[in-house]
């Protein structure tokens, strides 16, 4: 774990929060004027419940050091659960459907964290596995669940906070980038807290962390609870902003490795890592679909551009984690400290 | 050359390139966005339906010059079968002009598009499947489960068990077990079953087989313990080979299996081998290359080296002729709507408003060449199947053989169910019922 390295470096000139904040300015005060539809639909929302979902992850596995792969998992607990306080409790207002919806996912991540006080690395990997599997399998099994719905698969409920309806694609993506905006920063907050300290002491080393007083199992399990329930909410958001739908299929094994590539390409133990492995991850494939039905549409048929994309995609990120193992992150750290360096001495 | 002027040819020639790749945009012409998968496990599907399809559209245009002279135009994008993939092909295509109808050919991706084609106001085709409930266009204006949808399906499918039976009072006590795929798809039809099992005193045992499908020991042995007298085979892709060289192999009769819909065709048999000798299935559409409209596609599209299956030898196979007639349906709505629109691209609300229309008695389908391949239909603004018949067919080893007359669903007895459904969702989405006035009112530009 080499990653945190580059990730405590600050830029030498500006104050640490003038890029988030100009980011985030943008976010709402732009984006939302020239966006297109297919912008917030296919790559906005995404990009958001991904990169939330990857915060998550990163807490776990990035800072705690603790390899995970049921996030997916944890992603359907909080969607489904968020979807069942909203249908059968009177009156409970969407957010706090959602907030409870992160404590199921918490309560879930307790459980199959517990593993982790004995197994290390793979083998916990493979215990997380259990996670993915059962939660799949009941929520399949039981169609409690999904309200009985004949297919299994449940429509979103609409979003509304306070009597204000988040309505159509901006709506829907001023809703998401809300909540990731302030989960990110309760995420950023803990890390750099004692406990996110704690975290850092587990991974490196435990025994080590256990001799200067840590109480490991304590932190292990919140690491758990902490990272289970922004996976949670970012179940929340992919199910209720993004696809408007909720079935259990969505959130395979697929997904899991989906967010723990996300981190291992953006960085891992760091925050923005998250984002820029989501924006890799979300946006690459697209371009490179785009790219080529647009070159090679007429010559060849949609499924050899797709397999053709795979072998691409699979073979930059490849070449990508060769040249730069710690992510995304040192590679935006170093282009930036060099930008500056250059600035400085003109 | 300069490094500056490298860079301006650069840019000159892409924008010729662009200029180029843009059509004219001032013909007539009517855009299908199709949401195809030509890879991952249900490629065969989808290679064979998006293949079919292509050919009748592109024999339109050959042999017609288009409907009334509006060219039929359309793209591929890869869903593979995944919802987050088909939503986003959904928003990359809906910009292009002239969207006429969706056939995403998957029920995950056509729910998540209901919300979404319906503020668009451009109709969603499920054919033979989706989400039953779509049948009422009082509640669901622009979803069309073309032909037949999940519970007719179902009603067919018990009306010829029981025919093999000797009639429907025979079913009493009989068991039947349901071996369905894990997905959207494979769980529409379990209430139904519930119900025809009360009301004809079968009993009914049904079995979930995870997506994909490709391991299913343990439920042919759950089976062979609950030795039923039927089985109904609901899958899809690699789950039927499997599902018919599973019961070989635990010793179940595979002349007592009954196939749906979207396990009736030559994909899903010919893997199993000899396993599949004897096997029963529905269908909408017999397979077979000898109607006339597939010589024709044969003649002219793929005479013109323009025919989209790469292996000739699927020409007339289920999902290819599935394909063929999900063709005629699209094209015929286009053509009932510019009689009374006009003959020019038309608004995805005129195009509902042809499909609403869309009435092809068993004259109408001879005409089109189609005599046998399917039987009819009879869409309305509220009935948005459009009363599709269905047919059985028996694997032989080489090919399908019809064994069943043309047989029609139990409409009457299904009608109120879905009714009821529909009303539950209008009510909980808040959805004012469509009147025969409503769907009169049409978007026209």
């Amino acid at each position: 774990m080499t990653a945190i390295t580059g990730s405590f470096s600050s830029a030498p000139v500006l104050p640490k929060w003038i890029v988030p904040f100009l980011l985030l300015a943008f976010a709402y005060g732009v984006v939302p004027l020239i966006g297109s539809s297919y912008l917030f639909e296919a790559i906005l929302l995404p990009f958001l419940a991904l990169s939330l979902a990857g915060v998550g992850l990163n807490i776990l596995t990035g800072y705690a050091g603790q390899v995970s792969l049921g996030s997916a998992a944890f992603m359907a607990a909080g969607a489904f659960a968020a979807y069942n306080f909203n249908l059968r409790v009177e009156g409970l207002p969407l957010i706090g459907s959602i907030f409870l919806a992160g404590i199921v996912a918490a309560a879930i991540g307790i459980v199959f964290g517990l593993p982790s006080l004995r197994l290390k690395g793979f083998y916990l990997a493979v215990s997380t596995l259990a996670a993915q599997f059962f939660v799949q399998w009941a929520l399949t099994k039981f169609s409690w669940f999904s309200n009985d719905s004949a297919s299994g698969v449940i429509d979103a409920p609409k979003l509304s906070i306070a009597g204000f309806a988040f309505d159509g694609a901006v709506g829907r993506y001023l809703f998401a980038l809300t909540i990731v905006t302030a989960l990110t920063f309760l995420a950023y907050r803990l890390v750099s807290s004692q406990t996110g300290r704690n975290f850092i002491a587990i991974r490196d080393n435990e025994t080590a962390a256990r001799i200067i007083g840590i109480p490991v199992l304590k932190t292990k399990l919140l690491a758990f609870a902490i990272s289970s329930f922004i996976i949670g909410v970012a179940g929340v958001i992919w199910a209720f902003a993004y696809l408007r739908t909720v079935e259990p299929d969505g959130f395979d094994l697929d997904r899991s490795f989906q967010i723990l590539f996300i981190i291992i390409i953006g960085g891992l133990a760091s925050i923005r890592g998250a984002f820029f492995g989501a924006a890799l991850i979300v946006v690459f494939p697209l371009a490179l679909s785009r790219l080529g039905g647009f070159l090679l549409g007429d010559v060849f048929d949609s499924g050899v551009l797709d397999m053709s994309q795979r072998i691409v995609l699979g073979a930059l990120i490849i070449l990508f984690l060769i040249l730069e193992p710690d992510g995304l992150v040192a590679l935006w750290d170093r282009v930036r400290r060099r930008l500056l360096f250059a600035w400085q001495s003109t | 050359m300069t490094f500056l002027s490298t860079i301006k040819a650069a840019a000159l020639s892409a924008a010729m390139i662009v200029s180029v790749a843009l059509p004219a945009a001032h013909a007539d012409e009517q855009y299908f966005p199709l949401q195809s998968y030509r890879v991952g496990p249900y490629a065969a599907g989808g290679t064979g339906f998006f293949g079919g399809f292509i050919d009748y559209l592109n024999l339109i245009n050959i042999r017609d010059g288009g409907v009334n002279g509006v060219k039929l135009t359309w793209d591929e994008c890869e869903t593979q079968y995944e919802v987050e993939r088909g939503v986003e092909c959904y928003e990359r295509q809906k910009s292009h002009a002239g969207a006429a109808a969706w056939n995403p050919l998957s029920v995950g991706i056509a729910y998540a598009m209901i919300d979404r084609i319906t503020a668009d106001k451009v109709p969603l085709i499920t054919v033979n499947h989706g989400r039953t409930d779509s049948t009422d266009g009082r509640v669901f204006p622009y979803v069309f489960p073309l032909l037949l949808n999940p519970y007719s399906e179902t009603s067919g499918i018990v009306n010829y068990i029981a025919s093999k039976e000797g009639g429907i009072d025979k079913l009493k006590g009989k068991k039947i077990v349901v071996l369905y795929h894990g997905s959207p798809y494979g769980k529409e039809t379990i209430p139904i079953y519930e119900l025809l099992a009360q009301k004809y005193g079968f009993t009914v045992q049904q079995i979930e087989v995870p997506h994909p499908g490709n391991e299913q020991q343990s439920q042919w042995l759950t089976i062979r313990r609950a030795k039923p007298d039927f089985v109904v085979l609901r899958g899809w892709g690699v789950m039927n080979p499997v599902a018919l060289k599973t019961a070989v192999k635990v010793g179940y009769p595979v002349d007592h299996i009954v196939g749906n819909v979207w396990s009736n065709s030559e994909e899903d048999v010919i893997p199993a081998g000899d396993a599949a000798k004897g096997y029963t299935a529905i269908t909408t559409q017999a397979s077979g290359n000898s109607y006339p409209v597939v010589q024709e596609i044969v003649k002219t599209v793929y005479g013109a080296g323009k025919g989209n299956l790469e292996d000739k030898s699927r020409i007339g196979s289920v999902y290819h002729n599935l394909g063929i007639v999900n063709g005629i349906l699209n094209v015929e709505a286009i053509r009932v709507a510019q009689e009374k629109f006009g003959h020019r691209t038309l608004t995805g609300d005129e195009v509902r408003w042809g499909f609403e229309h869309l009435k092809l008695d068993p004259a109408k389908v001879e005409a089109l060449g189609a005599k046998d391949l399917f039987h009819s239909i009879n869409v309305s603004w509220d009935n948005h199947e459009g009363e599709g018949y269905v047919t059985f067919q028996q694997w032989d080893g080489k090919k399908w053989n019809v064994v069943s007359d043309w047989i029609a669903p139990d409409w009457a007895l299904l009608r109120p169910i879905i009714e009821k459904s529909a009303e539950a969702y209008a009510k909980e989405k808040g959805i004012k019922l469509r009147t025969a006035d409503d769907a009169n009112a049409v978007t026209t530009n």
